[in-house]
């Protein structure tokens, strides 16, 4: 196809140039597409929370104590569902916290490479499990192994679901601390060896200090996937909304109602419906405030060593 | 004076006593995570094995468990899978491959960075409401396999934009120049060097992300899959039912034979997983020899 024509080449050219063009602009469309779907996630769930608070006041929605959306007389208190996430995921925070940090300092500190080639790629695939299979484990397995325990628990509780859902965070904090600790130089670990620390004092005093940032930032990464854990907790904890401080008692969390009338047969455009969006608001604000908090832990607060 | 090394030997004994307690207890809570997996994975294929044969793989669901399959459900999850892969793969490596190769590093190429990493974080189920309201009423494509695809392609794209990307930077910057220096143009560039060098490591991220999909079940239920399809799709725009929603609906249902059947589809959906996890650590293991 060589041609020594100039026309021909500079056409050629042109339509390289075009070609060039038009590739670029499909680029820059798919690059566009993740800020569309940001918008348009802000966008749907703020108008239709709009709408929503023309129905119900705004002081009903947060200060409420009673959700009952779809029998009268209806109530639309989201204090309850809130509660319920909570607690489902301060249990959580309270097992996979210890634990996975744990797990991140004998990983990084302790364990051989042989050690460690096997026991990483097993807490990985304990996080690729899918939820609902930690929903499954959660009422075949351990909600039977609790009420042996605890008689008077219920069929469906909350302690089942922090503890499953506790699970399923664990290998998120377990594997992000570990990458944070291995980050921290070998100098600073053999200076302390040095000055005659033991391994407990390396660990505490100074290997952990030095990749706190990354540490606390998988905290709250795990938390917030905790927070939006869905399928698991609503297999596990019910579906009742319920103020509560006890954990053996059937609740409901913000995810779980979501689910609950998604299911249901909810008519478009009601009352009902509009407590969708409303509730998936407030899930999708507070988790972005916990993910852009732990973006600007590691920003701000990153020990750099050379 | 003897006293006090005398009291320095117990301290220090003291000392190596809880270094040695501390890294005990770090390996006895790693161990038993591993454990619990091993636990967890046992359960599933004690209460799952006896129901799993071909009948289980080629039956329609069914009001009677001994008569229950997943056939539709299986069929479902691949036409889901293989729509979002055509779906995302394309749209995330482009976007991923603008960012790395094309786009000037000023605000706007660090807007749509974090951008992608706050997407990442968002949870499944919001996606879900996005996809009911937008998909499904808005451009009133129904309760349909495609609706169920757009959704879930939304979902892992930032996963896959963001390990696309890590594979991208892993090319080394003289390939470019190379080509370049040569009159190439900077897609071609990309096209013949960049995009065959960083194959392996975006195939792994793709790979990874798919599996991500077959596994989420929040989603999908919010677009409103069946939980009860006795037939198999035969278009895009066809009611569907996936492996996860049927697992979900057994294990919802108080009858315990019901929960002997779900153990056996997460037999069947956990087999389908490592194979795809596995297939990822291979590609993975055999190019680190390479770059070796």
């Amino acid at each position: 196809m060589a041609t020594n024509s100039p026309t021909n080449s500079s056409i050629r050219k042109l339509n390289k140039r075009w070609g060039e063009f038009m590739i670029k602009s499909w680029l820059v469309v798919c690059s566009a597409l993740s800020l569309i779907t940001t918008a348009a996630i802000v966008i749907l769930l703020v108008v239709e929370s709009f709408s929503f608070f023309q129905n119900v006041s705004p002081s009903e929605f947060f200060f409420g104590t009673r959700w009952v959306p779809i029998l009268e007389p209806s109530s639309f208190g989201v204090l309850p569902l809130l509660w319920g996430t909570l607690q489902v995921t301060i249990g959580a925070a309270l097992i996979a916290i210890p634990l996975g940090l744990a797990s991140a300092i004998y990983l990084s500190e302790y364990a051989s490479d042989r050690m460690r080639s096997w026991v990483k790629p097993a807490l990985e695939l304990l996080a690729g499990i899918p939820t609902v299979v930690y929903g499954y484990f959660a009422l075949t397995f351990i909600t039977p192994l609790l009420r042996n325990i605890f008689p008077e628990i219920q069929v469906f509780n909350a302690l089942s679901a922090a503890i499953v859902v506790g699970i399923m965070i664990l290998p998120t904090i377990a594997t992000l601390s570990d990458n944070a600790l291995r980050a921290v130089p070998e100098s600073l670990r053999q200076a302390a060896y040095a000055v005659g620390a033991t391994s407990y004092e390396v660990t505490t005093r100074v290997v952990v200090p030095a990749g706190l940032s990354g540490v606390m930032a998988s905290f709250l990464l795990a938390i917030s996937r905790a927070i939006g854990e869905t399928m698991a907790v609503t297999l596990a904890a019910g579906q009742t909304p319920n103020l509560t401080l006890s954990m053996f008692e059937s609740i409901q969390t913000m995810t779980s109602y979501i689910v609950q009338i998604s299911l249901g047969d909810t008519p478009a455009g009601g009352v009902a419906y509009q407590t969708l969006f409303a509730v998936a608001a407030l899930l999708f604000f507070i988790t972005l405030i916990i993910n852009i908090i732990s973006q600007l832990i590691l920003e701000r607060f990153r020990e750099v060593y050379d | 004076m003897a006293f006090s090394s005398e009291r320095e030997k117990l301290n220090l004994r003291k000392r190596h006593a809880r270094a040695r307690g501390f890294a005990f207890l770090c390996a006895l809570v790693t161990w038993s995570s591993v454990l619990i997996l091993g636990i967890l994975l046992f359960q599933v294929c004690i209460d799952g094995f006896g129901w799993l044969d071909w009948e289980f793989i080629n039956s329609f669901p069914s009001r009677f468990p001994d008569r229950a399959g997943i056939k539709s459900a299986l069929v479902g999850t691949m036409w889901l899978i293989s729509l979002v892969a055509a779906i995302s793969i394309p749209v995330g490596v482009s976007t991923a491959l603008y960012l790395e190769e094309f786009a000037a590093k000023g605000r706007l190429s660090k807007l749509i960075e974090v951008n992608i990493a706050n997407l990442a974080g968002v949870p499944s189920i919001v996606y879900g409401i996005l996809g009911l309201a937008v998909f499904v009423r808005y451009f009133a494509l129904g309760r349909s396999l495609i609706s169920g695809a757009l959704t879930m392609s939304l979902l892992i794209l930032p996963i896959i934009i963001i390990a696309s990307r890590e594979a991208i930077r892993t090319v080394p910057m003289s390939i470019r120049y190379a080509a370049l220096s040569l009159g190439a143009t900077r897609w071609q560039t990309t096209w013949a060097h960049v995009l065959p060098a960083s194959f392996p490591g975006i195939m792994t991220g793709v790979i990874l992300s798919l599996s991500r999909a077959i596994g989420e079940t929040a989603p999908i239920i919010m677009i409103g899959a069946l939980t009860f399809v006795a037939f198999l799709p035969a278009g895009p725009m066809d009611s569907f039912t996936v492996l996860s929603i049927q697992i979900y609906n057994w294990v919802a249902r108080p009858q315990p034979e019901f929960h002997d059947l779900a153990a056996a589809g997460i037999i069947v959906l956990l087999a389908v997983l490592l194979l795809m996890n596995a297939t990822a650590i291979y590609i993975r293991s055999k190019t680190e020899r390479r770059l070796k």
